[in-house]
């Protein structure tokens, strides 16, 4: 009978982007169970809703995550004008989708950087986040910061970007695009890096669908399930394809987000095109009376912002349902019967966020 | 767009694993487990998935009551069950994986069914 | 087989200038839209209010009696609530970071606005 002992994971790890702790049993060097902890960041957002106006709750929203920051901003913007009943205008909501799909492109190559540093390969890390700082210089021209970008508002957008400034936008994205592709090559083709992801963590379609997989970590396993595809805000005006990749294990998962890559890349020269003139935004007076849950794709999988107001200026209630969260089962499957080596590559592949999760 | 209304069934908590073993069958994922305190009650609501329609079941509970686990159906409940036991002190019976308080860590007990305190916004605690 | 992909890459950015800064010898890049701190054109505010109400932080502090605007740099998260609803729009944004500090303080200014006279009424300038 081998001797069981428990390693403790984390919550400080090179590996990792935020703290999360994982117990791992394990018998000599393969892991048979684990036990996972969280709540090192935990910060009482959800609780901080009683004390902000409904108005003021999007810059709150906003610094929930560093990484999908836009996303839930424009979610929350998006629930209290489904309770209110503001129409948004086009415009505004084709802004929305662009800056959603910047937001995306940069997480995506965040975390290819990271991935790439967590099975040793510095350089490509490096060369990740290079191209991620092209991104960040267009993000902060067009809303003025680089991470916490503070555009969406309710009711609208409160900058506009001029015709001129999505052209050159569009023109650019060749240049990032050629990078991008060269970039993907090497994580796609490269044998040490096959090696190193082929057969690691493996999750079936069927365990990825009930237990609650979302993002690329169901799209790896072959679920197809993009929250794009209801036509939230204006991506019922465009035209892309699920990406899914049948492995179920991290290549397949890292296949999904190199090539969603190039899917948020010509997303975004279909909205340039397609962008119509007009307001940006409309006046919103009253309060939110009622509730509502929506839903959106953050760049981690299907993100649901729950609402509900009394008519009052302050909220009843306001949770959000982050991706990572309904992720860490399937984590825990994917771990089970792995070795020890494997896992930082295999949390990694799950694209934890841990400070959405814990809010 | 996805936010249509979504249909929300009020269920007694005797059925509520009745009513979600239907889900199990007809092939709906599990989306999320919320728990908001309204005054001096607490509404649970558990929303399934399948192909983007969303559906609801909400269940009305005083601080008291103990409420069954889904997890035998869904395996990933346990981390919203956890979650929602840390932050508001619900008891729930069952659990597969229970971490008996300590997934969360804070500072006070059960923060979350702390009534709001009555300061406004202008005022310093 | 496929080996060496990396080499295109790692030659061409061995060739090429840094792809970093070497802040803070070099300034930092900053566009015209940046967020960096708040700054105030004190001859013309006139004390409404409006910034300390919006501000989502509490980082605005004005006192009528006494003529003065504060602002704890530590609070303020360079939202731009403030500039966009200044209603004599005498609040602007600069692009440049405010400068570390080493004990909690807040920044005090003196308001030097004075009401113009009416000449009608020939009476004197409330200052």
């Amino acid at each position: 009978m081998t001797k069981q002992i428990i390693v403790p994971f984390g919550p400080q790890h090179p590996v990792l982007p935020e703290p999360i702790h994982l117990d791992l049993v394990l018998e000599d060097e393969r892991v048979v169970d684990v036990i996972p902890s969280i709540g090192y960041i935990h910060r009482g957002f959800e609780k901080l809703v009683e004390k902000r106006e409904y108005t003021e709750y999007v810059y709150i929203a906003e610094r929930t995550c560093g990484i999908c920051s836009f996303i839930h901003g424009a979610t929350y913007c998006q629930g209290i004008e489904q309770i209110m009943n503001i129409d948004v205008p086009e415009r505004a909501q084709y802004l929305r989708v662009i800056w959603s799909e910047y937001s995306r492109l940069h997480s995506h190559l965040l975390w290819l950087g990271l991935f790439a540093d967590s099975f040793g390969f510095e350089n490509l890390f490096m060369n990740a986040w290079r191209i991620r700082e092209r991104i960040l210089d267009v993000m902060e021209q067009t809303t003025g910061g680089r991470v916490i970008q503070g555009s969406c508002k309710i009711g609208g957008v409160r900058r506009d970007i001029s015709n001129e400034k999505l052209d050159e936008m569009r023109r650019d994205l060749d240049g990032i695009e050629r990078e991008i592709r060269d970039l993907t090559t090497v994580f796609l083709q490269d044998d040490s890096i096959k090696h190193r992801l082929r057969n690691v963590g493996r999750l079936s379609k069927e365990d990825a669908y009930h237990l609650g997989a979302v993002g690329p970590t169901a799209r790896g396993s072959g679920v197809a399930i993009d929250l794009r595809k209801t036509g939230y805000g204006a991506y019922g005006k465009l035209n892309f394809q699920l990406v899914t990749d049948n492995c179920g294990d991290c290549y397949g998962r890292c296949a999904v987000r190199a090539q969603e890559l190039f899917t948020s890349i010509d997303l975004i020269r279909q909205a340039v095109r397609k962008i119509p003139d007009g307001p940006i935004d409309v006046r919103v007076t009253g309060a939110p009376n009622g509730e509502f849950f929506t839903r959106a794709e953050q760049p981690r999988g299907e993100l649901v912002h729950y609402l509900k107001g009394n008519g009052t200026k302050f909220l009843v209630r306001s949770r959000i349902r982050t991706p990572t969260l309904t992720n860490i089962p399937p984590l825990v499957r994917m771990l089970q019967g792995c070795e020890l080596a494997d896992v930082p590559v295999i949390v990694l592949s799950i694209d934890p966020c841990i400070s959405c999760t814990e809010r | 767009m996805t936010s249509e209304i979504p249909e929300t069934v009020p269920v007694e908590v005797g059925k509520l694993i009745g009513k979600v073993e239907e889900f199990r069958n007809g092939g709906y994922r599990l989306v999320q487990i919320n728990c908001s305190k309204i005054g001096d009650v607490y509404e649970i609501n558990y929303s399934f998935d399948k192909d983007y329609g969303f559906r609801n079941l909400r269940i009305t509970v005083t601080a008291d009551t103990e409420i069954p686990s889904i997890s035998g159906m869904y395996w990933g409940a346990f981390i919203y069950e956890n979650e929602m036991h840390d932050l508001f002190g619900i008891r729930v019976r069952g659990m597969n994986i229970d971490f008996k308080g300590h997934l969360f860590t804070t500072a006070v007990k059960f923060p979350f069914s702390i009534a709001p305190s009555t300061l406004t916004k202008d005022e310093k605690p | 087989m496929a080996f060496f992909e990396m080499t295109k890459t790692a030659i061409k950015t061995l060739l090429s200038t840094p792809a970093t800064i070497l802040y803070p010898a070099q300034p930092a890049k900053k566009t015209p839209l940046s967020r960096g701190h708040v700054t105030i054109d004190e001859s013309r505010c006139i004390s409404c209010g409006t910034c300390q109400r919006k501000c989502p932080s509490q980082a605005i502090i004005i006192s009528k009696e006494a003529k003065t605007w504060q602002i704890d740099r530590l609070r303020c998260v360079v939202c731009n609530s403030c500039v966009d609803t200044c209603p004599v729009k005498c609040l602007f944004m600069d692009t440049q970071y405010s400068s570390p500090v080493i004990a909690r303080s807040v920044e005090l200014i003196a308001i030097t606005y004075v009401k113009p006279v009416k000449p009608e009424k020939k009476d004197e300038a409330s200052a």
